[in-house]
């Protein structure tokens, strides 16, 4: 096993290895204008930082994303524990929720141009949208799969469906509520971007459309950095609170496995 | 309602001497649970199958009854009707003299599987009840303080499930179905997982616990050592479809030894009865010569 110190060492030993390919690529073969140089890209990013463009595109797309995140997990929770725990209504509707989740989001976005006009409302609405899907049908599954045994053990104890659903079916559902979250992190980004390369002139969307447009590789490479690294900001946070709210799960990981 | 339930939950103290409850307040002779004619029939996919057939049995208030018998001969089944879990296909499952009509939470059920929630630790899942019954938070713990101690947990209060062994989960399952204070306790194969000396220390704390709190026990087995040395009465089944094939009163004392009973001449004599009852095959092999 290796131990932490060694692991972040390999782990730098890499980055700096690939970043001295590229550069070397970039450089001696002459390819700035498709591949820049990774030395001009943290050139350019600091100069952003300095004079400020970063922070007012990057706040943009953070708000959008964030606010748009949150009212379609709450929903997509809400709505999945419900329908999860009224089968009969599931049943019913199931083609129709089947239907919308099929349909690839991302196809919604000149309609909701159309509808919602090109402001922050739009983009908020169609990345909760996104979000909610995929927060939706993993409660829904997790609320489905709860054991039913566990059920009767407390319906034996004289439970009622409130004392059901927060002593059983929340909890046991939770685990796929954070799959259906950690999914969702990626979407509601791209679905930020997205909506902000089709009708802003604020965000990282903007900021890349904007750059690609004006052939400005080194810009373009720059946004690109920003927003994985925004992505990996959200995934670590989505896991902080995965470990919080899941005290039982983090201990099952530092557990020996046995069969 | 809640209150008028937590309150007699917590009127009764669980550390009440023998004496006590031997003047249980209950008639005793007059059936706490009562089967007349039930039978119970299964249609499965292709085939149906009778699970009991035509069962008479009444158990007394305070009394231990093991069920014995090869599987499937739905010992299991007549533990689900008693909890109100199924319905009899024909015949009445009564409690108290009145028929069993969905759940019945003067019972207490414990399987083979523990059925923990994996997300409470071990005080947390004894709570689960307490919780239920609406019990405030002092009296909560001081309860919760109380079981761990009696079934001997102290120390693994805050461990979760999968952190201690199978033997724990099964007395942290104990502690929870006594948190409720059942009337009666219905008892599937509990140990059944358990090693043998794991397995006595058990049996040995389920006897105590119910001669201190004066439980009626129905306690399902095929380990038929354990059906006679726990029971006041054991009833045995024959196979599918399950019909009774005999009852033996143990008549063994009260507050008996099992480590000493395994040992005894009349604990002997039964047990060696019910082998030859459910096993009489073996009875013509072992005598040749």
């Amino acid at each position: 096993m290796i131990s932490g110190r060694n692991l972040f060492g390999i782990r730098v030993a890499i980055a700096v290895a690939l970043l001295g390919i590229w550069q070397y690529l970039s450089q001696a073969r002459h390819l700035e204008f498709y591949l820049s140089k990774p030395t001009d890209i943290a050139g350019r990013l600091d100069q952003w930082i300095s004079d400020g463009t970063l922070i007012s595109h990057l706040q943009a797309t953070v708000f959008v994303a964030i606010v748009g995140f949150a009212i379609g997990a709450c929903a997509g929770l809400s709505v999945g524990l419900l329908l999860g725990r009224a089968a009969t209504t599931a049943k019913v509707i199931d083609p129709f929720l089947m239907a919308f989740y099929s349909m690839p989001k991302v196809a919604l976005a000149p309609v909701f141009v159309l509808w919602f006009g090109v402001d922050t409302s739009m983009k908020v609405i169609f990345v909760s949208l996104v979000v909610f899907f995929l927060v939706f049908l993993n409660t829904y599954s997790g609320v489905r799969n709860v054991s039913r045994e566990q059920l009767t053990i407390l319906r034996l104890m004289g439970a009622r469906e409130s004392d059901l659903m927060r002593k059983v079916v929340l909890p046991s559902a939770l685990v796929w509520v954070f799959t259906g979250l950690r999914l969702s992190v990626p979407y509601a980004l791209i679905g930020t971007i997205l909506g902000e390369m089709m009708a802003t002139n604020k965000g990282l969307g903007f900021l890349l459309a904007n750059t690609a447009g004006t052939f400005d590789t080194t810009g373009t490479f720059a946004t690109l950095v920003v927003i994985v690294a925004l992505s990996m900001v959200f995934n670590a946070l989505v896991r902080l609170a995965e470990s919080t709210l899941m005290p039982w799960q983090a201990r099952l990981d530092e557990q020996e496995v046995s069969i | 309602m809640a209150a008028s339930k937590s309150g007699r939950l917590m009127s009764i103290p669980l550390k009440i001497t023998p004496e006590e409850s031997a003047s249980s307040s209950l008639d005793r002779s007059s059936p706490l649970i009562s089967f007349e004619d039930v039978s119970k029939v299964f249609n499965l996919r292709e085939a149906t199958f009778h699970a009991v057939n035509g069962l008479n049995l009444a158990i007394r208030p305070g009394e231990f009854v093991t069920l014995v018998g090869p599987s499937g001969c739905g010992k299991s089944t007549l533990l689900n009707m008693v909890a109100g879990l199924m319905k009899p296909t024909s015949g009445i499952v009564s409690y108290r003299g009145v028929p069993v009509v969905g759940i019945n939470q003067r019972v207490g059920y414990m399987t083979q599987a523990d059925h923990l929630l994996p997300w409470r630790t071990i005080a947390g899942n004894i709570s689960v009840p307490l919780e239920i019954s609406r019990i405030g938070k002092g009296a909560r713990r001081a309860r919760i303080e109380e079981l761990i101690e009696l079934v001997g947990l102290t120390g693994f209060e805050a461990s979760y499930p999968t952190q201690v062994s199978g033997g724990m989960r099964k007395r942290a399952a104990l502690a929870r179905l006594l948190a409720s204070d059942p009337e009666t306790l219905l008892m599937d194969e509990p140990f059944g997982a358990l090693d043998a000396q794991l397995r006595l220390a058990m049996q040995t704390e389920l006897l105590n616990v119910q001669a201190r709190l004066g439980k009626t026990v129905v306690f399902v087995t095929h380990d038929l050592d354990e059906a006679i040395s726990l029971a006041d009465r054991c009833v045995v089944f024959s196979s599918r479809p399950g019909r009774i094939v005999q009852v033996i009163e143990t008549g063994l004392p009260r507050g008996r030894d099992l480590l000493a009973l395994r040992f005894d001449p009349s604990f002997l004599k039964l047990a060696r009865g019910l082998w030859e009852t459910l096993t009489p095959e073996l009875k013509s092999v072992e005598r040749p010569t």
